[in-house]
């Protein structure tokens, strides 16, 4: 049974003089637990399908439904990571992490020992009282992993969270994402230029391309990977087999629009 | 390993003295600038190079100034001033960012407003004077209102450009939590422009200060912008000229006051 479903959905970026269609007629459909990618150039419109999932952009036809009920931003469906973890400078870790429950004007005192709880399971102990600025990309990118959890989303979008760290932290951080994900099983999509990082972490990926933005191949990746955390799935076998095929995908497209 | 040990901290005592040296060659300079100066004035007032009738000298100055002091009069002006411009200041302050806060809340709104906003920019504020004094009489509110007029459009233009400047994906995470639009300006615009407000408060010291000075010209009967305008008609320049010095010095201590407040709150907020 499809968990998240995405029917016929088409957006146009609209100006003054001209207008784009930034995604044309994208369909597909998540299993709850599932990990997707999508995967392809910049301006094929992946950010902006995370946008329109959030319910944060209205595209201009079609249909996003979970469990099969229109989203709205005000449930507290989605959880979203951006690229850099825009964390408030003002607020300490603990604030930071506590944002959610504040906009929702939640009273639960368990959330607070839930809030300790995922920032030790991510590593990150006495910090609560910190400012962002004291620590490192990677130890700020996991207090937003947090923030987002602490929601309990039923659904995760990863917008390339990781492009702003140094290569070490990213891998790293890939397999405290996946892992993470994986225990608490939740549905989650990955937006990424990598075509390593999708390998390495999801169970589907969509490879799309620009002018319109469409999906354009959709890859299984091989059980074997998928039981692997994303460090050692890039040391497999099979990995390189579906890198090749996936980049001949994307130089494929990309030959296609230089046209 | 001890005589390199040794020459670094010789090195670091040699740094401080030249920190120091430097700080004292400054300070040297800003003194004698300051006694050339005045000197130079009192020289000049009376081997006549200038008329000391009009440019009185700093004795004559001085003079004025402890005589006024010792019958409390000079109190009283400083008093009215200062009361003045410090609620003009906050006033303009608080109202601009009010404004703004109203402008940011509607983006429609703050497009129908951009005209009035530019016109009411470029106006000199201070040609409202005349009719300011006849709205709210020859009191000391109409020179507050000027001197909260003088400000508050400006404030207004700073701080919502500074709110538009916040880095949209703030909003976006906090939407994604499902926050309302006020929400999103407590949790991230607001506290994310304080530093610009606290900027823009720098500004309106300076412009408080003009907007009750001409106000007090125009109307007041008490207030060093009075006496200043009082010393003109009467022709007694060491009036004008201690009044003068009042304001510079009451202008510059309120500039200071502004200064140490912003270092304390930055610091505080991150």
């Amino acid at each position: 049974m499809s968990f998240l479903t995405i029917d016929h959905v088409t957006h146009h970026y609209f100006l003054a003089n001209s207008y784009k269609k930034a995604l044309k007629d994208i369909s597909l459909s998540i299993k709850q637990g599932e990990f997707v990618a999508l995967l392809g150039p910049s301006g094929c419109g992946k950010s902006t399908l995370l946008s329109i999932i959030a319910g944060i952009v209205k595209h201009t036809s079609g249909e996003v439904l979970l469990e099969n009920k229109p989203i709205k931003p005000t449930d507290k469906t989605i959880g979203y990571m951006l690229q850099q973890d825009y964390l408030f400078p003002w607020k300490t870790i603990m604030e930071n992490v506590m944002i959610g429950p504040k906009i929702h004007k939640s009273n639960d005192p368990a959330i607070l020992t839930k809030a300790e709880t995922l920032l030790n399971q991510v590593g990150l102990t006495g910090i609560s009282e910190a400012y962002p600025e004291s620590l490192s990309g990677g130890m700020r990118q996991r207090v937003a992993l947090v923030r987002t959890l602490l929601n309990n989303p039923k659904i995760l979008l990863l917008d390339e969270p990781f492009s702003a760290l140094d290569y070490q932290t990213k891998l790293k951080l890939e397999d405290l994402v996946s892992t993470t994900l994986k225990a608490f099983n939740k549905t989650a999509i990955l937006v990424t230029h990598d075509i390593g990082e999708a390998i390495a972490m999801a169970d589907r990926i969509f490879v799309m391309e620009a002018n319109p933005g469409m999906i354009s191949k959709v890859f299984e990746v091989p059980i074997e990977l998928r039981q692997e955390a994303p460090f050692s799935v890039r040391k497999h076998p099979k990995y390189q087999v579906l890198f090749d095929k996936v980049w001949e995908e994307l130089e494929d497209k990309e030959g296609k629009t230089e046209e | 390993m001890a005589p390199e040990t040794k020459t670094d901290s010789q090195l670091f005592q040699q740094y401080k003295y030249n920190l120091k040296r430097e700080k004292r060659i400054i300070i040297t300079w800003q003194l004698a600038l300051l006694i050339a100066f005045v000197g130079l004035w009192e020289i000049a007032s009376r081997l006549y190079w200038i008329d000391p009738l009009l440019f009185s000298s700093p004795s004559e100055v001085t003079q004025v100034l402890i005589s006024n002091m010792a019958d409390g009069s000079m109190l009283k002006h400083i008093q009215i001033t200062l009361f003045e411009t410090i609620a003009g200041f906050i006033i303009g302050t608080l109202v601009g960012i009010i404004f703004a806060s109203v402008l940011w809340s509607s983006s429609r709104f703050s497009k129908i407003m951009d005209p009035y906003l530019v016109i009411m920019n470029a106006m000199p504020k201070v040609a409202l004077g005349p009719i300011l004094i006849v709205a709210l009489g020859t009191g000391y509110v109409s020179i507050i209102a000027m001197g909260a007029l003088i400000s508050v459009i400006i404030t207004t233009l700073v701080i919502y450009n500074a709110f538009n400047e916040v880095d949209p994906n703030y909003e976006k995470v906090l939407r994604s939590f499902g926050a309302t639009r006020w929400q999103q300006f407590k949790e991230a615009i607001f506290p994310a422009t304080l530093p610009a407000m606290i900027s823009t408060l720098k500004v309106n010291v300076g412009l408080s200060w003009v907007g009750v000075i001409v106000g007090e010209f125009l109307v007041a009967k008490q207030g060093l912008g009075y006496l200043i305008i009082y010393g003109f008609q009467v022709f007694d320049f060491s009036l004008v000229l201690s009044s003068l010095v009042l304001i510079a010095i009451f202008a510059a201590i309120m500039y200071k006051v502004v200064e140490k407040l912003e270092g304390r709150l930055i610091r505080s907020k991150t």
